[in-house]
Order: structure tokens, then C-alpha cells, then sequence
């Protein structure tokens, strides 16, 4: 197992969003995080990069509790993200945005930057010719030198996944990478995500809303609902589940 | 894409001759009024394009200049004062013996100024850049006054609001142009590296910065310790050209006017510091008729000395209001000379 979250709760105040959550993930899976509004997705996202720390149990990857670092060590670990509203760096070209992902991997220091020297040039070079591989194979490399803001909303996506690729990352966490989309490009998409798995060696984590590009997805889903879980196992399984369709759709039976 | 690093590359080799050359010039054949005005210019992009490091390129906002400016005078003035012009000029207080025995030469006092103005910004850093917010602007507001008070009431050291005279003119214009040119050229690729991008970052999105891995403190932390240590340097350069200082002359109309310049020549835009600095320094030469009195279709006016001020703060708020941007936006210079294959929006 790849990710391992052990009896985690969150409380905000006297809230619970997530209440004693376990599940893992295995290497190379695509494991869905699925749940109404409200059901403590987004949170369980925060805490595995570290922008939450857990109220109690832990957080493993790779057999290395997490709990206690500081989010930009755990990108470095090898869990990158995407944002559930997209969030490019707007001033800054496309390529730009995808070089961010390369610092912390960037072997030069401060005065060889400001004297360059030849490793800043080679390094540099190493590092832009890698972010326009990943670009060109998301499609993007034609836009590399737009800035990011000016692209469009399938276009930008497209470059937050490229982005968070570039840290090198082992698991991949989504958030909502179908939101806002229309039905061929979400299908697109699930594609490009299915390869980019194999391709660059990823275990995915997605959290998602729309059950069919979870059904075409993902190797196995979650269902949270107000911090508890409620169902694991199949997709396919988890729409007939009475519980499920329950949480989405109101328990008309006790009314 | 060779040819397009090459052709930058002799822009920018270009530019920097075309400057060697103008200071060469300028040192031969302009008046001395000239010549002062372009000694203050020179320092002035020093201090431009390195408060603009932290507070356009790393989108922190601070009002820190006029403090490291001050400790950079101090420091120059206090090691290139002779002994002998030392001993008549302490009038408030003895000075303390090792203010007596202080001495060295220009280099080694300009590079102490900028090291110790860049020791001071990194102890600031923890308290300032572990939160965010703008409490940025508050500390380094308040540490440009608590320097200022500092230098009135310690007189065995500073000569209290009297200051310090008999500064050797040792800042000329091959001083002050070249240092110009290594402020920019070092900050120029501090911003065109990964130093650089992450600083953008940090300003465009600080969560997203974090999320790509980029320790942001880090990243705030070199922004403002070089800009300190430029504006230690420039300081020195200044006390060295004056020739003689005062706490006075460091109050927060300095570091205000160092806003209007980087406000104007468009925050984030490292050239666009080179160009308000020398919209702003030379307009305020011409505009120094305003101060004075007057003859307005045959209607007598006083002198008003802080006339050039009022239209400053004017121009300001004008940027401010309909020109956010200033003159260069986020762009540079040699950004003006690539080729756009597609019309950006």
C-alpha cells in the first residue's frame, strides 16, 4: 500500500468533518473520493498534503508517517495536487508555471544563479526541456509561451495536471479535474489521466462529483458523507448501494 | 531557440556597453550640475531595482528602504570619516574610542554596509515572513523610525540629529554607474532564475507556491535580505556623495519616494525601476521652477517650497486610479524586442 490513512478525524471547533476515516491506497491504482457537498473530501485532501493537521490518527506514505511536516516537504516526499478552483500562477507564461514545479529539484544555489555559472546554464536547460516534454504531452507545448491566465478552461486544467507532474510526484492528488467541463472533454480527460498513469508511474487520488467519469476512472471508490465513511469497494457497486444513493439522494424511507 | 538566447544575450551586452560608454561620457564632458544629478540617479536605480525585488517581483509590501539606507550611510560615513575630522565634530557627546579608531577604505565600507543592512532584514525575517499578511509593512515602517530615533539619541556614535560631515567624496560616477549596473545585472538573474520564479510565485499564489514544493519563506527571505543589502550599499554610496548625513534626511518621504518610482515604472518590471527612477529624479530636476516663485500670466506667486511634492503625490494617485500597470507592467525591456507570433490579449 502506497498511502495508508489511519483512523484520521478532523474536528473544526465542535465540528467533526471527518470522523475516524481509514483506507489505502495501492501503488498504481486510481482510487475515487466521492461524497455530497460537505462530506469532507476537500479536508482529507488538506491533510494528506499537510495544509491540515489531523485532530488524530495518522497519515502514512510509503511507510513514513507524515503527520507533523510541513506541506512543501510532503510535495517533496512525492505527493503532488491540484486545486478544486484552478490556481495558475496568472502573471507568469505557461512554461513558467510548469517550471515552478522543478525548484525544490533544481541543483544550483543562489550565487551560482547571480554569477551563472555553467551548472545554472545546464540545469536550466535540463529543466526546460523536461517541462516541455511534459507540456507536449498534454497538447500544450504550442501555448508555452502564452501566459497561463489567457488559455482556456480545459487548456488551464490541463496545465495544473502538467504543473503538479513536474515535482515528480508518485501520487497524484485531484481535486474535481472534471469540474466545469463539458462531457466530451471530461471524457478526454479521464483518458489523458488513465495514461498519464502509466506513463509517469502514478498512483492517483481524485475527488470527483460526476459519477460517470467516476465509473470510467477509477479501480476503486470511497463514499464519504459528514465525515464518515459509508461505503468502499467498486464503482460500479457503490451507485447501487442503498447508503450511497441515500446520502445523494435524501433516505426517503424514514420520512 | 539558439538564436533567440543569443540575440538577448546582445541585447543585453548591448545595453550594458551602451551604458559603460554613457558614464564614461557623461564623466568627461557634462557640468558638474549634470553630472550630480546623474550620481543620484545612479543610486537611485540601486535602491529602485531592489526595492522592487520584494515588493513588486515577491509582491510583499514594505517600507523598509529609507532604515537600510540609513544604516549603509552610517556605516561608510563612520569608516571613511578621517580621525582627525572625527575628533572636532562630536559636539553633543564624546564618541565612544572605537568610533575614533574606526577606518577603512571605500570598497570594504560599502561591502560592510550592505552585510550588516542584510543581517538586520534576516533577523526581521522570522518574526515578519512566519505569518502572512501585511505585517510586512508595519514592522518595516516602524523599524525605518526606530533607526531614525536610534541615530538622534545615540550621539556617541552618530553625532545625534546633527550628523556626520567631512565624509570623503570618494562616489563618482564610475562608483555609483557601475554599481548600478552590477545591482541590476545581479538582480535581473536572481529574477531569471529559480529564485526568481519562486519569488513570482510566492506573489502571484502563495498556496499553489507551496503546493509545487517551494518553501515561500525561503523564497521572501532572499528577496529581502538582497534588497537590504543593495539598499546598505546605495546607502553608502549616498553618505559618500553628499558628504555629510543627518536622520533627517531618512524620515519615510525617502522610502516614499522610492514607491512613486517603482509604482511608476510598473511593479514587478525590473527595467520599468530603471525608468521611473530616471522619470521621477529627472522630472523632479525640472520641476524645481514649481518650488520657486512664479509668474502666471502676470500674477505674482510666493515660492512654495514642496510645490514638486504635491504633483508627485498627484502622479501617484493618478497611477493608482487609471494606470495600475505604470509604464512597463510586469515587462521588461528586452521583452519589448521578442517577436510575438500570436497577439496577446
Amino acid at each position: 500500500m502506497i498511502l495508508k490513512i489511519e483512523n484520521v478525524t478532523k474536528n473544526f471547533g465542535g465540528v467533526s468533518a471527518i470522523k475516524e476515516t481509514s483506507f489505502s491506497v495501492a501503488p498504481k491504482e486510481i482510487f475515487g473520493l466521492i461524497g455530497p457537498n460537505g462530506a469532507g473530501k476537500t479536508t482529507m485532501f488538506n491533510i494528506i498534503t499537510g495544509n491540515y493537521e489531523p485532530s488524530s490518527g495518522s497519515v502514512i506514505f510509503r511507510n513514513e508517517v507524515l503527520n507533523g511536516l510541513k506541506p512543501h516537504h510532503i510535495v517533496r516526499k512525492g505527493i503532488a495536487r491540484t486545486f478544486q478552483n484552478i490556481r495558475l500562477f496568472s502573471s507568469m507564461s505557461v512554461l513558467d508555471n510548469v517550471l515552478i514545479g522543478f525548484d525544490f529539484q533544481v541543483r544550483y544555489g543562489f550565487l551560482e544563479s547571480i554569477i551563472r555559472f555553467p551548472r545554472f546554464l545546464s540545469e536550466e536547460k535540463r529543466i526546460k526541456t523536461r517541462s516541455m516534454e511534459i507540456l507536449d504531452y498534454f497538447g500544450m507545448s504550442a501555448f508555452a509561451h502564452e501566459k497561463a491566465v489567457d488559455l482556456s478552461y480545459g487548456q488551464q486544467r490541463k496545465v495544473e495536471i502538467a504543473r503538479a507532474l513536474a515535482t515528480n510526484p508518485e501520487l497524484l492528488l485531484l481535486d474535481e479535474p472534471a469540474a466545469g467541463m463539458n462531457p466530451s472533454e471530461t471524457e478526454e480527460l479521464g483518458e489523458l489521466i488513465k495514461k498519464a498513469r502509466v506513463d509517469f508511474d502514478l498512483t492517483v487520488l481524485v475527488i470527483e462529483h460526476d459519477m460517470k467519469f467516476v465509473n470510467q476512472l477509477c479501480d476503486k471508490v470511497l463514499v464519504l458523507d459528514y465525515g464518515k465513511t459509508i461505503f468502499e469497494g467498486k464503482p460500479a457497486d457503490a451507485i447501487q448501494d442503498p447508503e450511497v444513493i441515500a446520502a445523494y439522494l435524501g433516505d426517503f424511507h424514514n420520512d | 531557440m539558439q538564436a533567440m538566447i543569443n540575440k538577448h544575450f546582445l541585447i543585453k551586452v548591448g545595453m550594458i556597453l551602451g551604458t559603460v560608454w554613457f558614464i564614461w561620457f557623461a564623466n568627461g564632458h557634462f557640468d558638474e550640475y549634470t553630472v550630480r544629478i546623474l550620481n543620484n540617479i545612479a543610486i537611485f536605480v540601486i535602491l529602485a531595482v531592489s526595492y522592487n525585488l520584494i515588493n513588486g517581483v515577491t509582491g510583499q509590501f514594505s517600507l523598509e528602504p529609507n532604515g537600510f539606507v540609513a544604516i549603509g550611510a552610517y556605516v561608510t560615513a563612520l569608516l571613511l570619516i578621517s580621525p582627525d575630522a572625527k575628533s572636532y565634530q562630536y559636539a553633543i557627546a564624546d564618541p565612544y574610542p572605537f568610533v575614533m579608531t574606526l577606518q577603512s577604505n571605500f570598497v570594504v565600507a560599502l561591502l560592510l554596509s550592505g552585510l550588516l543592512a542584510m543581517l538586520l532584514a534576516l533577523v526581521l525575517s522570522f518574526p515578519v515572513f512566519r505569518v502572512r499578511g501585511d505585517y510586512l509593512a508595519i514592522v518595516t515602517l516602524g523599524f525605518g523610525f526606530i533607526i531614525k530615533i536610534l541615530a538622534i539619541n545615540h550621539p556617541e556614535v552618530t553625532n545625534g540629529s546633527l550628523g556626520l560631515n567631512d565624509i570623503p567624496e570618494f562616489s563618482n560616477l564610475y562608483w555609483t554607474g557601475g554599481l548600478a549596473i552590477v545591482a541590476v545585472v545581479v538582480i535581473l538573474n536572481i529574477v531569471n532564475s529559480k529564485f526568481g520564479r519562486a519569488m513570482k510565485a510566492v506573489r502571484d499564489d502563495e498556496d499553489a507556491a507551496i503546493a509545487m514544493g517551494v518553501n515561500t519563506f525561503k523564497a521572501k527571505t532572499l528577496a529581502f535580505c538582497t534588497s537590504a543589502f543593495f539598499e546598505g550599499v546605495g546607502g553608502g554610496l549616498l553618505a559618500a556623495l553628499l558628504t555629510s548625513i543627518s536622520p533627517d534626511l531618512f524620515d519615510f518621504f525617502f522610502t516614499f519616494q522610492l514607491l512613486i518610482i517603482i509604482v511608476l515604472g510598473g511593479l514587478g518590471s525590473t527595467t520599468g525601476a530603471i525608468i521611473g527612477t530616471v522619470l521621477v529624479m529627472g522630472g523632479s530636476e525640472w520641476m524645481r521652477f514649481l518650488d520657486e516663485p512664479m509668474n502666471l500670466f502676470g500674477y505674482e506667486t510666493t515660492a512654495m517650497p514642496g510645490m514638486r511634492m504635491v504633483v508627485f503625490s498627484l502622479v501617484l494617485i493618478f497611477i493608482m486610479l487609471f494606470a495600475r500597470e505604470g509604464v512597463m507592467g510586469k515587462r521588461e525591456l528586452t521583452d519589448l524586442f521578442k517577436s510575438r507570433k500570436k497577439g496577446g490579449k
